[in-house]
């Protein structure tokens, strides 16, 4: 018969051992997008989980909700979620006003080697010399064409990086509606991550700047004119009709379809187009520089999709060991093993771009390696700016700024105003949010 | 009186109607086909999409595999019907005393109430996410309720007032002479009348409930999401997800379009209430 002592110490290790499994095992939330990569990431957590005891509850929403949903809880301490997918844009902004974790401490974990990490990325997600997030992948843009087209035309695949009016004068040879052929698709969708992206990076090649050094916004410059002048006729000219509609998503599906020659946009989607079992031209797919013009400079943008813990979380510790987990060598390793080589996310590691594994299933990784390095966010335009960011201006007023500029581009390219009254429009407005806001008197 | 209507007028009036039915209910059933087709073949051209390429549930199982399809559902039942609920509790008195017991200023407190569903939801928005952190109700299946029950609330007040209106007054006052006191006048008199009312305004509020998608997706995480999240969640920025979002949309709209099918009559029975007399 057990003591009164025995029922005593029993039931103190079992509360301790309850506490214990308590202290250890935590649920933890992720909010994220949904795509390719973070399915594969869900996919491969349970690992994790099992590892750890630690379980996880996934928030999957569509970017702009997820930006939004995200923006709103960390800009009011909700707590709500404690690891939270956000890109290049967001990450130094919410870093300096102190609603991100610091995880500088990963530079002190050997096994973690966050030297590995390109220097370049870890600096886009950083702010006053700390680290906010770890990221998943990171990508520029380079011209997707077809080799089949290109050698149907007579044309030779340029091999040093070719002007915007060589570009131009591509795409109309390669232009062949009547026969489902568009000599380019670009964006045109309105928003600061859709037709500006790309229309950011053709103004930096025109030699055009957001914002000279005194903030003082530039849209109403001949450079920005030039640029928005030669976009609306490179896509009247060689584009797909109503190219307004046509975002990221809508491209790539043309381009896959066998229904554009050439397309200037994220290296992310190369693995998917060169996919035989989801692209209808992955064997006649090739890739080259995106153009320059007055200049070689911000001819690329420079984007990354990172994992951050909120300074609201309750969870950081855990949170942490996920991103380390989430975004080690092994993890990618492991991705290259279970879904093949060319799914692993590029951009992120030096390790990872040099395994022979990633190299002989994805040739063009060192291309995209390549045209990432030729990036510089701290030095994207040619003349002289105040900001960091290539496509996009480190500053929370740009999203608006940037959405607005967008949608008078796209009405222009419809045709709905004139060049002159969009960037006079876009001008206008960019004044008037950048005294708002405190940076002009 | 009916009035005489040619064959050949009915005939072009149910075609033009027939037309636009099926306009409307098109998307629908395109979502219905993509939901049954791989992502590959969901994004060929229409007419490929119908007749060029096969069937399958694939989109159906993987949706079901990444997410936890009844956790959205319970939480979508638990919230639509409690919110209902909650909301009669309260409308009913409300409604009855601005029917039956009117004051100066009841026609300004009904105008005033539908005045609040004429306020942009984000622009409270700030305000109620901070009160939900403060009173640690983000991502509760509680607080998702008495939010929808307040922001139905002005829909069910003025339904109800406009069914108890069409009730006259002095079948109520029978009641009280022959010595009926509130509740039993309410319960036993009002309510049988105002059935079809009633069940009406309580359908109409779970499909709005159901379907809420604004407050459902900013106070919830993943404790107390619906099925408007489980949607949500196959939409997608990069890489094309069509057959895996008509997949989930359908699992998220059948539970309320076999509900609307098995009430549609209740529905149309209630909101034509009191039309003709």
């Amino acid at each position: 018969m057990p003591t009164k002592h025995t029922l005593l110490s029993t039931a103190v290790g079992v509360g301790i051992a309850a506490l214990a499994s308590t202290a250890v095992a935590e649920e933890i939330t992720i909010a994220t997008v949904n795509n390719a990569d973070m399915i594969v990431m869900q996919k491969l957590a349970p690992q994790w989980e099992e590892a750890t005891g630690n379980t996880i509850n996934w928030v999957v929403l569509e970017e702009n909700v997820l930006r939004q949903r995200t923006t709103q809880d960390i800009a009011t301490g909700g707590g709500s979620f404690d690891i939270m997918f956000i890109g290049a844009y967001e990450t130094p902004i919410w870093g300096a006003n102190g609603w991100l974790t610091s995880l500088n401490d990963f530079g002190d974990d050997p096994d973690y080697d966050l030297e590995d990490i390109f220097q370049l990325v870890r600096n886009g997600l950083s702010a006053d010399g700390n680290l906010y997030a770890v990221p998943l992948y990171s990508e520029t843009s380079f011209t997707f064409y077809r080799t089949d087209l290109f050698e149907k035309a007579g044309i030779a695949a340029p091999t040093e990086q070719i002007t915007y009016t060589e570009f131009a004068e591509m795409a109309a040879k390669l232009h062949d509606p009547d026969n489902g052929v568009f000599g380019t698709c670009q964006r045109g969708k309105a928003g600061w991550g859709e037709n500006m992206a790309f229309v950011g990076t053709m103004a930096n090649a025109f030699g055009a700047r957001w914002f000279d050094m005194d903030w003082n916004p530039q849209l109403d410059s001949p450079e920005w004119n030039a640029a928005i002048t030669y976009y609306v006729d490179l896509m009247n000219n060689s584009g797909p009709p109503g190219a307004t509609a046509n975002g990221h998503n809508e491209n790539r599906a043309l381009f896959k379809d066998g229904k554009c020659a050439t397309w200037v946009d994220a290296t992310s989607a190369a693995n998917d187009v060169r996919n035989p079992a989801t692209s209808n031209v992955a064997d006649v797919t090739d890739f080259f520089q995106a153009p320059k013009q007055e200049t070689d400079k911000g001819t690329g943008w420079f984007w990354s999709w990172a994992l951050a813990i909120p300074a609201s979380s309750q969870k950081a510790d855990t949170a942490k060991d996920f991103l380390k987990w989430a975004t080690s060598k092994e993890y990618f390793q492991m991705v290259g093993d279970t879904e093949g080589w060319v799914a692993v996310p590029s951009g992120t590691r030096a390790s990872i771009h040099e395994d022979p594994r990633l190299l002989e299933a994805a040739p063009f990784a060192e291309t995209i390696k390549n045209a990432i390095f030729s990036v510089d966010p701290a030095d994207p335009t040619r003349d002289p700016v105040p900001y960091t960011g290539v496509q996009f201006v480190a500053i929370p007023e740009f999203q608006g700024i940037g959405n607005y500029v967008g949608q008078q581009v796209a009405a222009a390219l419809a045709g709905q105003v004139t060049v002159e009254q969009a960037l006079a429009n876009g001008q206008q407005f960019a004044v008037r949010e950048m005294t708002k806001a405190g940076y002009i008197k | 009186m009916a009035r005489a209507v040619s064959n050949r007028t009915k005939g072009v009036n149910t075609a033009i109607a027939g037309a636009l039915g099926f306009l409307m209910f098109f998307p629908i059933l395109w979502i219905l086909f993509l939901a049954f087709k791989t992502e590959e073949d969901a994004i060929r051209a229409p007419l490929e999409v119908l007749f060029g390429s096969g069937w399958t549930m694939e989109s159906f199982a993987t949706v079901q595999a990444r997410s936890d399809y009844f956790k959205h559902f319970s939480n979508s039942v638990i919230i639509s019907l409690g919110s209902t609920f909650l909301g009669l509790l309260v409308a009913i008195p409300a409604a009855w005393s601005m029917a039956f017991v009117p004051s100066k200023h009841t026609r300004n407190v009904l105008m005033w109430m539908l005045s609040t569903k004429m306020l942009p939801p984000v622009g409270v928005l700030v305000p109620i996410y901070l009160i939900f952190r403060d009173l640690e109700l983000l991502d509760s299946r509680f607080g998702l309720t008495i939010v929808l029950m307040l922001i139905n609330l002005p829909i069910i007040i003025w339904m109800l007032y406009t069914y108890f209106k069409e009730i006259p007054g002095e079948i109520l006052e029978a009641a009280r002479m022959d010595g009926a006191t509130l509740r039993a006048e309410i319960l036993y008199v009002l309510t049988p009348m105002a059935i079809p009312g009633m069940a009406s305004t309580v359908l109409l509020n779970i499909i709005l409930a159901w379907n809420e998608a604004f407050w459902t997706i900013n106070l919830t995480a993943s404790n107390a999401a619906p099925l408007t999240q489980f949607i949500t969640s196959y939409s997608s920025p990069e890489g094309l997800f069509y057959a895996k979002l008509s997949a989930a949309s359908v699992m998220a709209i059948a539970p309320i379009l076999i509900m609307g099918w098995f009430s549609q009559k209740q529905l149309v029975r209630g909101l034509t209430f009191g039309a003709v007399k």
